[in-house]
């Protein structure tokens, strides 16, 4: 094991981009200035579904300042997946540039670019379309019936597997060990729903794709995936990948729905008619509707439990509503079976059951937590069921089952990420710290006493709920580094990793500098331009730290090498009897030279050379991280509100390369995961369309709303992780909705089988309690 | 300031309202449209500090300072702005000096996309510069205007603790 003395990792570091937000310097895709830019709008469908049978642009030309108009017949059909994942994508090639077919409301029909705004909104809305009108479907179960409307009837989409009955991803898993449910001596069977949520991110979806000197198309883009937008831009419209530049600046956040091509495929394609530079920026009402939300689900779980606290079975279904398109169907589906699975030994029989399936709704995407989110939401609460009826104190029944360190599952083999899994054992975890640090700080032994015999209108309770993650796709995720040393002892850190906020720029400029001696200020970071630094698939999957960050320590220790090779001659030492200390070469001898003065021999007096090394790295396995989550929570029985009172959440990372920007992280997936089972839900009216596009209907959690909420940091060693950390952005949001619905239960003896737990639902529960 | 009173009718040149304003303290004239919202005309003029989340008044991204008060620049009509004192956030401070909200926000680990952070340092200025010892409560009412997606409020609601305290120590000190 390597030393855990860290000087610069483990730090709380400042993040090296946050001065420049605070002073309003960062530069984010909308902050330069490019002369001459057109202004791209979208006319998006007001119909669920209908085929365009006639398009005439010709009054909407005329307008002043309209430089271009395009329709399906003015752009390539190229069957792809608007998903950025790695290539081959698992997901369906069922989106076009545009199409003579529209399947949701706000689905694209046309684009527009004008010399403003007002140009291009105008002459939208005089782009003339008449339509025939489909048969729409909205729910995922009537979406698979014989007789209902078929989405993609398209004969050019590929790697559908059942288009006829809107399937767009579907996986069954079973390990069988015997009959089912035969040792079990209590069955439970109960389905948890989770609706539509968007992301939020403050920065709306924005694009500006420009030419340079040389006539190639610079995509200036908020995106998770740089390298994944260059490879399906260059496919959707037929240009080769050596035309596109993308670069990724500053990014308001993503959460999964950056990781998608929603509008660079469009914007390119209106830079390229017009030959001019095109923005593209969302509204927000563009946001909600048209860039990518969560998967809504319906989790069946039916599951087996003896008096002594085994589970003998486990059977998981789930239908995942993809929307109008399958981006990401067949992986979001996947993991909510493959993260939530192994959590909790089965004794006997597991089954999974997965369908994505389309709808005439908005696509769904990536969303933070990638499916184990519903996965958990089902599983945790089924833990808390399964412990009552057993008897069993619902803590003692997850610490008998729980994975633990040196054990594997069946499922991490069986279900990857759209494909086959790798087989795995738990080389580290600080569940069972997590669980005692937890009970400590919310005081839960004292309050559930406390709590026994409550009178009164308002209510409190307890809820807890244990969950994991990954750390990267193992054997699918691949990043790399370059460094290279500059005269004064400092280097540049190239790095395709995307930071979309979440801090990966430091962290790996903090990974580098402990490898090289220096200090992170040392380290000059350019990340995410496809000309300009190397490979990466991107910020998603929980892979930057762990796999990022692999790829940042081996080039840094190729780096270190030469370093050293150099000093060994300035020296006249050994290059073994050789450390790097405080931006200085020194031997065990005492000797010492400084990197400024290696640098300066290497570029001019000495085999003149530049000291630079690049080295890739993919994780062979995908080591998660574990957490436990605490929530106290008041339940008022006269108007059902619920308030979270205190929210504990206490997570193994390894170790945490920088705590002060782990903590951040967990603290907003927490916060995002209290929105999720609190308040937010997009609505739509009958026919399809969204009615509550906008913050003031669609709330996400404010200051005022929030609850105390306390990150903790258990330390743990990941040997497969730089410096033994694994990666924790996601994880933390797989908690709060079982978390509080425990807590509900547990103060009025409700349960609640589907998010949001707003007012109503609280209140019918409570009354159809009272007349039983 | 040497600019006259809002009263006096407003120079239009072609279809443009010339407004005169001070921002981050040095006197400027804009030419605006009538149309047009604080947010933009400021975007457009260089001032990129101040961003759009919502354009309708809902995330608290665009806020500056009018006069010493922090409003909603993307609802804000740019003629409102005549003879007004704005404060965006590149008025605030600088890598060389940056303002102890600032210093406060990189120092807590407030800061995470960055999308957020200019209207809430504004927000939190107007705050302390009429209360300089707010309690918890009083932070997070002075904030509840601009969302953040990433951080969960946490740290946030730390700097601005931290920067009070920073800023009444200053104030003894001088």
């Amino acid at each position: 094991m390597e030393t855990k003395n860290f000087k610069v990792v483990n730090q709380r570091v400042k993040k090296i981009d946050a001065l420049g937000m605070a002073c309003g310097k960062a530069e984010f895709t909308d902050d330069v200035h490019i002369e001459g830019l057109l202004h791209g709008k979208i006319l998006w469908s007001p119909y669920a579904h209908a085929r365009i049978k006639k398009i005439d642009a010709s009054d909407a030309v005329e307008i002043p300042g309209v430089k271009a108009v395009l329709t399906y017949k003015d752009v390539p059909r190229v069957p792809h997946t608007t998903a950025g994942q790695g290539y081959p994508e698992p997901s369906p090639y069922d989106t076009f540039v545009l199409d003579n077919k529209v399947r949701y409301v706000g689905d694209r029909v046309a684009a527009v670019a004008a010399e403003t705004i007002e140009a291009a909104q105008e002459a939208v809305s005089k782009i003339k379309v008449e339509y025939e009108l489909l048969p729409a479907v909205f729910d995922p179960l009537e979406a698979m019936k014989n007789g209902a409307p078929v989405i993609h009837d398209e004969e050019d989409s590929k790697n559908i597997p059942d288009a006829k009955r809107n399937i767009a991803a579907k996986f069954d898993f079973k390990v069988i060990n015997g009959e089912w449910f035969k040792e079990a001596d209590f069955v439970i069977e109960q389905t948890y729903r989770m609706p539509y949520i968007q992301h939020c991110a403050i920065e709306p979806h924005i694009c500006i794709v420009y030419f340079d000197a040389n006539g190639r198309l610079v995509i200036r883009t908020a995106t998770q995936v740089p390298f994944h937008v260059r490879r399906i831009v260059a496919q959707s419209l037929n240009l080769p990948v050596k035309k596109i530049r993308v670069i990724k600046p500053r990014i308001g956040g993503g959460f999964g729905s950056k990781q998608e091509i929603v509008l660079e495929d469009i914007c390119a394609a209106l830079a390229l008619k017009t030959g001019k530079p095109v923005k593209i920026e969302y509204t927000r009402k563009e946001t909600f509707v048209s860039s990518r939300t969560r998967h809504p689900s319906v989790v069946r779980l039916k599951t087996g439990v003896k008096k002594d606290g085994t589970i003998t079975d486990a059977e998981m279904e789930v239908i995942l509503n993809t929307g109008a398109y399958g981006s990401h169907a067949l992986t979001v589906m996947m993991c909510s079976g493959s993260h939530t699975l192994p959590m909790y030994r089965i004794k006997n029989n597991i089954k999974f059951l997965g369908k994505s399936v389309y709808t005439n709704m908005p696509v769904a995407g990536a969303f933070r937590g990638y499916g184990a989110t519903q996965g958990f939401f089902a599983w945790e609460s089924q833990m808390d069921i399964m412990a009552e009826k057993i008897g069993m104190d619902p803590l003692e029944f997850r610490k008998r089952n729980y994975i633990k360190s040196g054990e594997g599952s069946p499922v991490f083999k069986a279900m990857g990420e759209g494909r086959e899994g790798v087989e795995q054992l738990i080389t580290s975890t600080g569940l069972s710290e997590a669980i005692q640090e937890g009970l400590k700080r919310i005081k839960w032994h004292e309050k559930t006493e406390e709590y026994k015999n409550q009178a009164g209108r308002v209510k409190r309770g307890l809820g807890m709920a244990c969950m994991m993650q990954g750390s990267g796709i193992p054997e699918i995720d691949m990043a790399s580094a370059t460094i290279k040393m500059n005269e004064d002892g400092s280097f540049n850190l190239l790095i395709g990793a995307t930071d979309l906020g979440t801090g990966s720029d430091t962290i790996l400029a903090q990974i580098a500098a402990e490898v090289l001696g220096v200090e992170t200020q040392d380290i000059i970071v350019y990340s995410s331009d496809t000309d300009l630094t190397p490979f990466d698939v991107g910020a998603y999957a929980s892979s930057t730290t762990f796999v990022s960050g692999g790829a940042v320590k081996k080039a840094a220790e190729k780096a270190k090498d030469m370093v050293l090779e150099v000093a060994a001659k300035i020296l006249d030492e050994k290059k073994e009897n050789l450390f790097l200390e405080n931006k200085k070469v020194v031997s065990k001898s005492g000797v010492s030279c400084s990197l400024a003065e290696v640098a300066n021999t290497s570029l001019y007096y000495y085999n003149q050379h530049q000291i630079t090394a690049s080295a890739s790295h993919s994780g062979r396995t995908s080591p998660p991280p574990f957490a436990a989550h605490f929530a106290e929570i008041e339940v008022d029985t006269e108007t059902g509100r619920i308030k979270v009172i205190d929210y504990v959440s206490c997570v193994d990372c390894g170790t945490a390369i920088n705590p002060s920007l782990a903590e951040g992280q967990n603290d907003g997936a927490v916060l995002q995961g209290i929105g999720h089972c609190l308040v937010e839900e997009m609505e739509f009216s009958a026919n399809g369309t969204p009615l509550n596009a906008n913050f003031r209907r669609y709330k996400i959690l404010n200051t005022a709303d929030t609850p105390p909420i306390k990150s903790v940091l258990i330390p743990t060693y990941e040997p497969d992780g730089p410096f033994g950390a694994k990666s924790i952005s996601e994880i933390g949001i797989n908690g709060p909705a079982p978390a509080i619905a425990n807590a509900i239960y547990n103060a009025v003896g409700i349960r609640l089988y589907s998010t949001p737990f707003t007012p109503d639902k609280v209140l019918a529960e409570i009354k159809k309690r009272m007349k039983k | 300031m040497s600019v006259k009173k809002r009263s006096e009718k407003l120079k239009t040149i072609n279809g443009f309202f010339e407004i005169q304003l001070k921002i981050n303290g040095e006197a400027k004239n804009l030419k605006v449209k009538s149309n047009e919202f604080l947010l933009d005309a400021l975007r457009r003029c260089g001032w990129r500090g101040a961003k759009k989340g919502c354009d309708t008044g809902d995330c608290g991204s665009c806020a500056v300072l009018m006069n010493g008060k922090a409003v909603l620049s993307c609802l804000t009509p740019a003629v409102k702005a005549h003879i007004a004192d704005i404060t965006t956030i590149e008025g605030m401070g600088t890598f060389e000096k940056p303002h102890p909200i600032q210093e406060a926000f990189v120092e807590t680990g407030a800061v995470q996309c960055g999308f957020c952070i200019p209207g809430m340092i504004l927000s939190a200025k107007d705050l302390l510069d009429r209360n300089p010892e707010p309690d918890e409560d009083m932070i997070k009412h002075a904030l509840d205007g601009n969302l953040c997606r990433c951080t969960g409020y946490v740290k946030q609601i730390e700097a601005v603790k931290l920067a009070a305290k920073r800023l009444k120590s200053d104030k003894v000190i001088r």
